[in-house]
């Protein structure tokens, strides 16, 4: 037996035009981004537009770009973790071009707003630009809307970007970001991290992506613990810096001769700040001298 | 078939100006001062939440006088246009002479070809690395653009404001303390009804902080720089 669902005649019908739009040719956009705006506007200043739309050449089908052309500029190893005033987050200085090394004082490590800071692992010249980008996209909104994003806002965001370049990791030009902001409404530090499909997952504890990736989060595994104290927070991210470039090619160690060292930036209830490099410098001896001693 | 009147070209820009001019006098004013260590904006403003003062970019701040939603659309055409000139360019590639130039465009074309034109007048100042490299344009219905320097003012109460304000000032870029009181003092004089500190909308363009200069001055911390 089968029922039939008749339409209630009492009911007032729908006043709503063909797009479901209450008054035509008008819309509440809920967007102040940038990226939308360029998307609509002027969608070749995008990084995708450049990379992402190449025609596939005849009889290279399915060959990524990065088997046809010579290596380009890898960053390599960054990592996060949440320590006792807010998150911490670093990145090695090295970019590596195949081979070869592109760089030894990369920036990978960015802060983006106030209160918020990213790193990039993967191409770099696309990885400079997503950051720059995501840096706009905040600002922009900010003052669009006179208020700036939340933490939660700005981390979903990033994920919207991330997923945008879907396009160019099929040919090969991989970027993932981590994001740390400091959630002032909980009074907390967040970190995020994404996959390539644009994936947001937030973690409360310590996070590593990159070549060395994974023996930094060996690392921290170890030496990670809640609440660290902040001294103890950068002496733990440079030891798992230093840890990955021993087993990692691409990753760039501190170098004491060449005065060159992470960078780690902390970002806590007062804002975003970069530890500095005197502090950086005593805190790689220290642990060099250790070493000594085994 | 009734043929529509003939109607010249002057009469047509003349009653297009005075309904501008109508529209704008109802509008209350603002006013943008040079003190010692930037520019000052001050704006007879009831409302907490809705701004007339804004940050167009790093050392660049936008204030519209007159209808409410098209200075609102102007001030989002501004930010996207610096915002995205800072991208293909560099972030000191985008100036207020250039913003300026291309409100002038936008507000002549409007008035000159649409059915109505915008009723608002403009603000638009940036902040020097030095005292000297200040610039202020004052930018009207018809598109016509006015650069100023120590002290402007727009909106319905600008002339009066503005009297006040060339009789009192005494120094060119006074401290900050002197710029609000001398701004307070003008729009009490200016305006029909009292404004206390409650009913101004105060921000700064400061040159001494690193990066974005804008900075909005709540009731309490203006009435503690006045105390």
């Amino acid at each position: 037996m089968t029922r039939r669902c008749e339409p209630d005649l009492n009911q007032p019908k729908a006043t709503m035009n063909a797009d479901n739009n209450p008054i035509p040719g008008f819309s509440f956009d809920p967007c102040s981004s940038f990226y939308q705006f360029l998307t609509t506007q002027r969608p070749e200043l995008l990084p995708m537009a450049r990379w992402g739309t190449l025609p596939i050449q005849q009889g290279s089908r399915d060959i990524p770009l990065s088997h046809q052309l010579p290596p380009w500029p890898h960053g390599t190893t960054v990592l996060a973790f949440t320590y006792q005033n807010g998150v911490l987050i670093a990145g090695d200085r090295r970019a590596t071009e195949g081979f070869q090394i592109a760089a030894n004082r990369m920036d990978k490590v960015f802060q983006t707003d106030e209160f918020s800071a990213m790193a990039i692992a993967g191409a770099a010249g696309p990885c400079v630009e997503m950051a720059k980008l995501f840096r706009i996209e905040l600002e922009h909104y900010e003052k669009l809307d006179g208020k700036p994003l939340t933490c939660e806002g700005k981390a979903t965001r990033l994920g919207y970007m991330v997923k945008a370049n879907f396009p160019m990791v099929m040919q090969g030009l991989v970027v993932i970001p981590l994001f740390v902001g400091y959630d002032q409404k909980r009074e907390i530090g967040r970190l995020f991290k994404y996959d390539i499909t644009g994936g947001r997952y937030e973690d409360t504890e310590f996070h590593a992506v990159g070549s060395g990736g994974k023996d930094a989060r060996l690392t921290l595994k170890e030496h990670f613990r809640k609440n660290l104290p902040e001294d103890q927070a950068v002496r733990v991210a440079i030891r798992a810096l230093s840890n990955a470039a021993e087993e990692d090619v691409g990753t760039g160690g501190p170098d004491l001769l060449r005065k060159i060292f992470p960078m780690v930036k902390l970002v806590d209830g007062q804002g975003v700040r970069d530890v500095e490099d005197t502090q950086l410098a005593t805190i790689c001896q220290e642990l060099l001298s250790q070493e000594r001693e085994y | 078939m009734a043929m529509p009147f003939y109607v010249s070209p002057e009469q047509m820009m003349q009653d297009r100006a005075e309904y501008a001019k109508k529209g704008i006098a109802k509008g209350r004013s603002i006013i943008a001062m040079e003190y010692d260590q930037g520019v000052l904006f001050v704006a007879d403003n009831p409302s907490a939440s809705l701004f007339k003062i804004s940050e167009i970019y790093d050392s660049i701040a936008f204030s519209g006088a007159g209808r409410y939603s098209e200075f609102e659309n102007l001030r989002k055409a501004g930010i996207q246009h610096a915002d995205m000139k800072g991208m293909m360019y560099s972030r000191e590639d985008v100036t207020a002479r250039s913003l300026a130039n291309g409100y002038s465009q936008m507000l002549g074309t409007i008035f000159s070809q649409e059915m109505k034109p915008y009723e608002v007048e403009l603000l638009l100042a940036q902040v020097g690395e030095t005292p000297d490299g200040n610039e202020m344009y004052r930018i009207a219905f018809d598109g016509s653009i006015i650069d100023e320097r120590n002290f402007t003012a727009i909106g319905g109460r600008s002339e009066a404001i503005l009297t006040f304000l060339r009789k009192e000032i005494s120094e060119t870029r006074p401290a900050l303390k002197i710029a609000l009181q001398l701004c307070q003092q003008a729009f009490e004089n200016g305006a029909d009804h009292k404004t206390g500190l409650k009913g101004l909308e105060v921000a700064l363009l400061d040159r001494t902080r690193p990066g974005r200069k804008f900075r909005r001055i709540g009731t309490s911390e203006a009435s503690a720089l006045l105390s």
